[in-house]
């Protein structure tokens, strides 16, 4: 019934608490609003444990009014937790894009895109904690829901100081390894 | 100013700096301290005061006397915070002291879930303290109506001199979106004119708007402030003949400007025998539905209210007259339906309600359509 609503996309990113999805979500949405132009929702919900327990970001990206602010079935799935998976997996469009983590989630539907996120952040940056930043970049790689310009200013804008060129670095990392799925 | 990612509870906190509050007291909580994380930040840099105080009832307190001291004054809090609140809100209400009051809702009763969302405290909201007494309670659908009725909460609140409930949600408290602020200087806020001498100012005296000027204290104007009955001068009292008036005084003075204080968006469509009313995130929710069902050809109303209390009965009562059937949807088990079956007569209303901690969805609602 989303797509019954003309131009709206509805992303959910998935983890832990503490992988950083609610930034990732964050991030997402500022390169769509601020950096793109489009209206967004971007909502979150966690448990009350900092650490943890699953974590969801979800962003609404429309041209139009965005109304109902949660998804409803999602176009985009990126879950970094076996656990994330099993939650929302159910809930994403007979033709909607599955994104996990490889290593994280070993038991997923056949038409997800496995790629190793958070190898490759600690291969990039030498840190874990950057896993987000290379989901932001495959997902953006894979779909092109906001232009490259938009992530990258978004993410550089969010980086804390002194780890902008790292971000970087993991946001292009995620690109290369969207390349390398698409061929 | 440019546009910003902006959560709800952020543009509370820049909607009072805004409209000119300068004193803040709370007690964090969950789903709310966003609001006062931000004021904590921001107040000290526009020459306000931030306080954390030992509890609820002490910031409520608080920011009574803040405003009797001159400064516009705010509090923001949660459902079992707004429960502690109650007191000292029935006061501010007879003392007729602006204030305005914020109560981001979340899963009750009791500590229910602080991370989920509910309009659960509807009917607290007018009837939390004991007594009759004017409230008023605003719902916003958007982060920027987060900001502009935060605005409109102040200037109610000193115009009726009357605490005003901001009653948002989790939902919208936390949740982002795109917004340009507009320009803080062009904002302007109703203030308190008195026209008579110290030695003639009667705090509490009937004036044909039912709304007598209220003057800081330290100005030289005379006046006692209490929680009991009291005269024209605010002395408690026993005698019916000073208790009757004022009772009337008080209790009428919201009706006199009800069209002022009525604050909704009507979207109707020629020949719809069904209409949807709803407010704050659940609204959001209705009108997806709402276009969902236009598309597939139904011809559906739909009346989304931004002013709770006073309850819109006109319009309300209007909406209910063109139509056969009112859904209304809301994130408790039926609390403003009350009032609308009330007003239209319970045959015509169709409940749509969850409170479980999970937002009614747009499905939930082209059901009560169909059905």
């Amino acid at each position: 019934m989303s797509h019954e609503v003309a131009d709206r996309i509805e992303i959910r990113l998935a983890g832990e608490g503490g992988q950083g999805m609610i930034l990732a979500g964050i991030i997402l949405a500022e390169a769509a609003s601020i950096y793109s132009g489009k209206n967004v929702v971007q909502s979150q919900s966690y448990g009350p444990e900092a650490r943890g327990g699953a974590s969801k970001s979800e962003v609404i990206i429309s041209n139009g009014e965005i109304d109902h602010p949660e998804v409803i079935e999602a176009d985009i799935l990126v879950a970094l937790s076996q656990e994330a998976y099993r939650k929302f997996h159910k809930e994403v469009k007979p033709d909607g894009l599955l994104i996990v983590d490889a290593d994280k989630v070993k038991d997923a539907d056949e038409r997800a895109i496995r790629i190793p996120i958070t190898h490759l952040a600690f291969e990039t940056t030498g840190r874990q904690i950057t896993a987000n930043t290379v989901a932001l970049g495959v997902l953006v790689g894979l779909t092109g829901i906001v232009e490259r310009q938009a992530i990258e200013k978004a993410v550089a804008a969010r980086a804390p100081r002194g780890t902008e060129e790292m971000n970087r670095k993991a946001l292009e990392a995620g690109f290369a390894a969207a390349a390398a799925v698409k061929k | 100013m440019t546009v910003q990612l902006m959560q709800g509870n952020e543009a509370i906190g820049w909607g009072a700096i805004a409209a000119g509050c300068r004193f803040y007291a709370g007690y964090p909580i969950t789903p709310s301290t966003e609001v006062a994380e931000i004021l904590a930040r921001e107040l000290p840099k526009v020459g306000g005061k931030f306080i954390q105080m030992e509890d609820e009832i002490a910031s409520m307190a608080a920011i009574i006397g803040a405003r009797l001291g001159g400064l516009k004054s705010m509090t923001a809090t949660s459902g079992p915070g707004f429960s502690l609140m109650q007191e000292n809100i029935g006061y501010a209400a007879i003392a007729e002291i602006p204030c305005v009051v914020v109560d981001v809702q979340r899963l009750g009763p009791s500590t229910g879930q602080p991370t989920a969302p509910s309009q659960g405290d509807v009917m607290q909201a007018r009837w939390g303290t004991h007594g009759d007494h004017p409230i008023i309670a605003l719902a916003p659908v958007s982060v920027r109506q987060a900001f502009d009725l935060t605005v409109v909460a102040f200037d109610m609140s000193e115009r009726y001199r009357t605490p005003v409930i901001l009653l948002t949600d989790e939902v919208i408290g936390h949740m982002r979106e795109p917004v340009e602020l507009p320009d803080f200087s062009k904002i302007q806020i109703f203030e308190h004119k008195v026209t008579e001498p110290p030695e003639e100012y009667k705090a509490f005296r009937n004036t044909p708007d039912g709304v007598p000027p209220l003057v800081p204290f330290g100005q030289g104007y005379r006046y006692h402030v209490t929680g009991l009955l009291h005269d024209e001068l605010g002395f408690p009292t026993q005698r019916i003949d000073e208790i009757d008036p004022w009772l009337e005084r008080v209790n009428t003075k919201l009706d006199k400007h009800i069209d002022q204080i009525t604050l909704l968006a009507e979207d109707a469509q020629d020949g719809a025998r069904v209409g949807l009313l709803s407010y704050g995130c659940t609204a959001r929710a209705a009108r997806h539905a709402l276009k969902v069902a236009r598309a597939r050809g139904l011809k559906v109303d739909m009346l989304t209210l931004y002013t709770i209390w006073p309850f819109p009965e006109k319009q309300v009562e209007a909406f209910g007259e063109r139509l056969d059937k009112i859904i209304v949807a809301e994130m408790n088990l039926g609390q403003l339906a009350y009032e609308v079956e009330r007003v239209v007569g319970r045959k015509k209303v169709v409940r749509v309600t969850r409170a479980n901690g999970e937002m009614v969805t747009p499905q939930m609602i082209l059901d009560a359509m169909e059905g």
